[in-house]
């Protein structure tokens, strides 16, 4: 148990007081950011990364962790009061989340954020300490073959939640998939469907276009209603999470950290597409009043994406150490501040500064506490939002939007791509057509096109390379039955009736 | 009540940000002009850490004066070049550029060319390594070669974005091989380490990337090195040239300063004077150091000849791999 005497000792390493100092001073950094539509946690840290000029190594990556962790949580608060997601990543917690506050439980939904993600932050840090090594022989033996199956696998996980319209859900995908091909072809190096406009050769950040169409388009939406119906009166409900909800809450968790930690090992991972398959789990697995209660506000599906997404984020930190392999723009940028301190993260970062990594995995425990002894006691107080006027608390959003997306390239060009995606959000809200399809399409998408060109070229064409690897096959196999069950099952009814 | 709760943290993420960046605090104006520095990338890449590595040395060698990064990022850096452009005559701006940004030119056919802005410095260098995964069969260059030759299909190349500085490399490397450049099978991939996972996985024949990038996984014997593009062999990494196993290709991965076009002769001087300045203090020396950087100092006439000759050879490769949209 070498590894637990060095985590001990990293524990006296984080526990100093001015270490707990920048824990803190991180997570609620980090929190902050999350809850800011546009600003994340990659360009926090990348702002702050002048401070290891003058910091020890140990304090600033004890800080950077808070961040990270904190801006992984504090994603959800929006989108579960007021279906504007800040990040990507707790896109899928609106789904339920902002249903179930309408209901009157956004404390329990809020309370189920934070406790999942505090769950699958311990338990995936965890992982971290014992199960570094394996968990990076797999994410390295993932290829382009295998990431194109997954990405199937992924869309064919949430064409269940492409809404009760099947027309309308395809619609909003093929909308985030056009999107998605805005921007300089990463293969080729051509720009696709720039309209001769320089700024949009990067492409539309997932960010601008989920802050558009969710949170503008959801004001605009708000602001349209606004004089035509009486207000909706959010029933304010109990404050804390009953029985019934540690019962259900208690098992998508587990089952989002077993989906969020191995995928945030895998560089092109991402923390989006585990919700997307956690929710999917969840909406499957679902009976009795749970399965009613799917799209309507169910806890499952704001339990289980959560603990994906925050599981993610300290998956992302095993290749990261281990080899020194960025697989998120946060852990990039993290990168580049082990290099500022002449620090070189790979095999040799654990025998040579045992005192700084088991530091750190230290940090990400108390982080995690934090964040909960921070969050769960605010959640009725958060939950009070609602009460606000609504056109002063929108006004704040939209508000808070631009400013975001502003500062995400200080590009005015990204303002007006905001503001057209805004409209179109409200256009899609207006005809019944689902949002949140069209940002898994812009997900999606792009990795499926990349990663499926990726192999092709690689095997110089030959399409027998795509189910070549075990991997690709199991995924592709598995894709296939989740389409195909449904049929089955329907067909093996009419048989048995007969 | 939660408006003012994220005004407040608003407030204290401004401050956090404004204090850390401006370090020493030396927020006195005593006569010295102020100095912004644009990094036409986003924060925590390479230009922009020699920006703000720079905004530091600068202060250091001169506390009195106020330094200050901004990030424009875009379009490999052509964004950021367009708006230095704009501020024609203004000396107080200085652009973070290198390579990439001769490439991105070229590539996304900008408006505005590297022709127009004031030449002012190259700071830095860094050479390309090419790698194969341990597993390899190949075990020299000539291996390679006599492999890309029989099919240049089979030998697939990883390294970064379409047209960068690795593709280039790759363009040379088959040039001097003789093999037609359109025909590398290049594998683009972003940024981060998603070529070198795939080098790991032994996913790809060879990979190109700067050696800081794979170094580490050489030592550890995960990589082995083919070539590097430097003229002769460095001490920082053991590995053959590629001018040794017989492939002439030569290319240092530069960063420099620019400044805004029509700057009038006293104005690009006190410009060159500064960073020279900067580039004889200490604080520049030690960060030159740590990050592994190799030093390759050029001011004046000399750097705008290479800034040309450079534009001129980047053109040239760009074309015969049939990149240009």
């Amino acid at each position: 148990m070498d590894s637990l005497n060095l985590l001990l000792d990293g524990f006296a390493t984080a526990l100093t007081p001015v270490n707990l100092l920048y824990a803190l001073v991180g997570v609620t950094l980090g929190t902050l950011v999350g809850v800011l539509p546009g600003i994340g946690p990659a360009m926090t840290v990348a702002l702050l990364l002048p401070i290891t000029f003058n910091v020890p190594p140990a304090s600033a990556f004890i800080m950077f962790a808070g961040i990270y962790y904190g801006g992984m949580y504090g994603g959800s608060t929006t989108s579960i009061l007021l279906n504007t997601p800040g990040e990507s990543s707790s896109m899928i917690t609106a789904l339920e989340g902002n249903k179930m506050a309408r209901r009157g439980r956004a404390a329990q939904a809020l309370a189920t954020a934070a406790i999942g993600s505090f769950v699958a932050g311990t338990i995936a840090t965890g992982l971290l300490v014992v199960a570094a090594p394996l968990v990076v022989e797999f994410a390295i033996s993932f290829g382009p073959e295998d990431y194109f199956a997954l990405a199937i696998l992924a869309f064919t996980a949430v064409s269940s939640v492409l809404s009760r319209s099947v027309v309308r859900g395809l619609a909003s995908l093929v909308l985030g998939l056009a999107i998605g091909l805005v921007g300089i072809d990463q293969q080729t190096g051509q720009a696709r469907l720039t309209l001769g406009i320089p700024q949009l050769l990067d492409g539309i950040d997932v960010v601008i276009v989920a802050v558009g169409l969710f949170a503008l388009g959801e004001a605009l939406y708000v602001a349209s209603r606004l004089r035509h119906a009486p207000p909706e009166i959010v029933p304010v409900g109990r404050a804390w999470m009953g029985r019934a909800d540690w019962r259900r809450s208690w098992r998508p968790w587990l089952r989002g950290t077993a989906l969020g930690f191995p995928f945030g090992a895998l560089p092109g991972g991402g923390a989006e597409i585990p919700t997307f398959l956690s929710y999917a789990a969840e909406k499957r697995l679902a009976r009795g009043t749970a399965k009613e209660e799917f799209g309507k506000g169910a806890i499952e599906g704001v339990a289980g994406p959560e603990a994906a997404n925050n599981a993610s984020a300290a998956g992302t930190l095993v290749p990261l150490l281990t080899l020194g392999l960025p697989t998120s723009a946060t852990a990039a940028i993290m990168l580049a501040a082990f290099q500022q301190y002449g620090l070189q993260p790979g095999p040799q970062l654990f025998d040579h500064n045992p005192a700084l990594v088991w530091g750190m995995v230290a940090s990400l425990f108390i982080g995690n506490t934090m964040l909960l002894v921070l969050n769960l006691p605010l959640a009725p107080v958060w939950a009070r939002v609602l009460r606000i006027p609504r056109p002063y608390l929108y006004a704040g959003i939209v508000l808070f939007a631009a400013l975001g997306v502003y500062a995400l390239n200080n590009s005015w060009v990204d303002l007006i791509v905001l503001y057209l995606l805004g409209l179109l959000g409200f256009a899609m809200r207006r005809f019944g057509l689902p949002v949140a399809p069209a940002v898994i399409g812009l997900i999606l998408g792009p990795m499926a096109e990349i990663q499926l060109r990726r192999a092709l070229a690689i095997g110089a064409g030959d399409v027998s390379t795509l189910v070549a690897s075990p991997v690709a096959g199991v995924l592709l196999v598995l894709s296939a039955l989740a389409l195909l069950t449904p049929l089955l099952r329907k067909l093996l009814r009419k048989v048995l009736a007969r | 009540m939660r408006l003012r709760r994220l005004a407040v943290l608003t407030a204290v993420i401004a401050s956090v940000t404004a204090a850390t960046a401006c370090g020493a605090g030396s927020d006195t104006a005593s006569g010295t002009s102020a100095l912004r520095i644009m990094a036409p990338a986003a924060p925590g890449g390479g230009w922009d850490q020699t920006s703000r590595t720079a905004e530091q040395a600068i202060k250091s060698i001169e506390p009195a004066r106020k330094v200050e990064v901004f990030n424009v990022p875009g379009a490999g850096g052509t964004i950021g070049l367009a708006q230095l452009a704009g501020d024609k005559g203004n000396g107080g701006v200085l652009m973070t550029m290198g390579l990439v940004m001769v490439g991105a030119v070229e590539q996304n056919k900008s408006a505005v060319t590297l022709a127009e802005v004031t030449p002012i410095a190259r700071l830095t260098e860094e050479y390309e390594i090419v790698v194969v995964p341990a597993e390899s069969p190949l075990q020299t260059l000539a291996d390679l070669v006599a492999a890309w030759k029989a099919d240049p299909t089979r030998i697939s190349v990883a390294g970064g974005s379409a047209g960068g500085t690795d593709h280039i490399v790759a363009g040379l490397m088959a040039k001097a091989a003789d093999i037609d450049p359109k025909q590398v099978n290049y594998i683009a991939h972003s940024g981060g380490g998603e070529a070198l996972n795939a080098l790991l996985g032994n996913k790809v024949s060879i990979g190109i990337s700067g050696i800081g990038e794979f170094a580490e996984h050489i030592k550890s014997g995960k990589l082995r090195s083919l070539g590097i593009t430097a003229p002769a062999r460095i001490p920082s990494i053991e590995s053959p040239t590629l001018k040794e196993g017989g492939l002439d290709v030569e290319l240092a991965n530069w960063r420099g300063f620019v400044a805004p076009p029509g700057l009038d002769e006293a104005a690009t001087k006190s410009l060159t004077d500064l960073v020279t300045k900067m580039h004889d203090g200490q604080a520049w020396k030690d960060a030159v150091a740590k990050n592994g950087w190799v030093d390759s100092f050029q001011t004046g006439q000399l750097f705008a000849d290479f800034l040309t000759s450079e534009q001129t050879r980047v053109k040239g490769i760009i074309a015969e791999m049939g990149l240009v949209s």
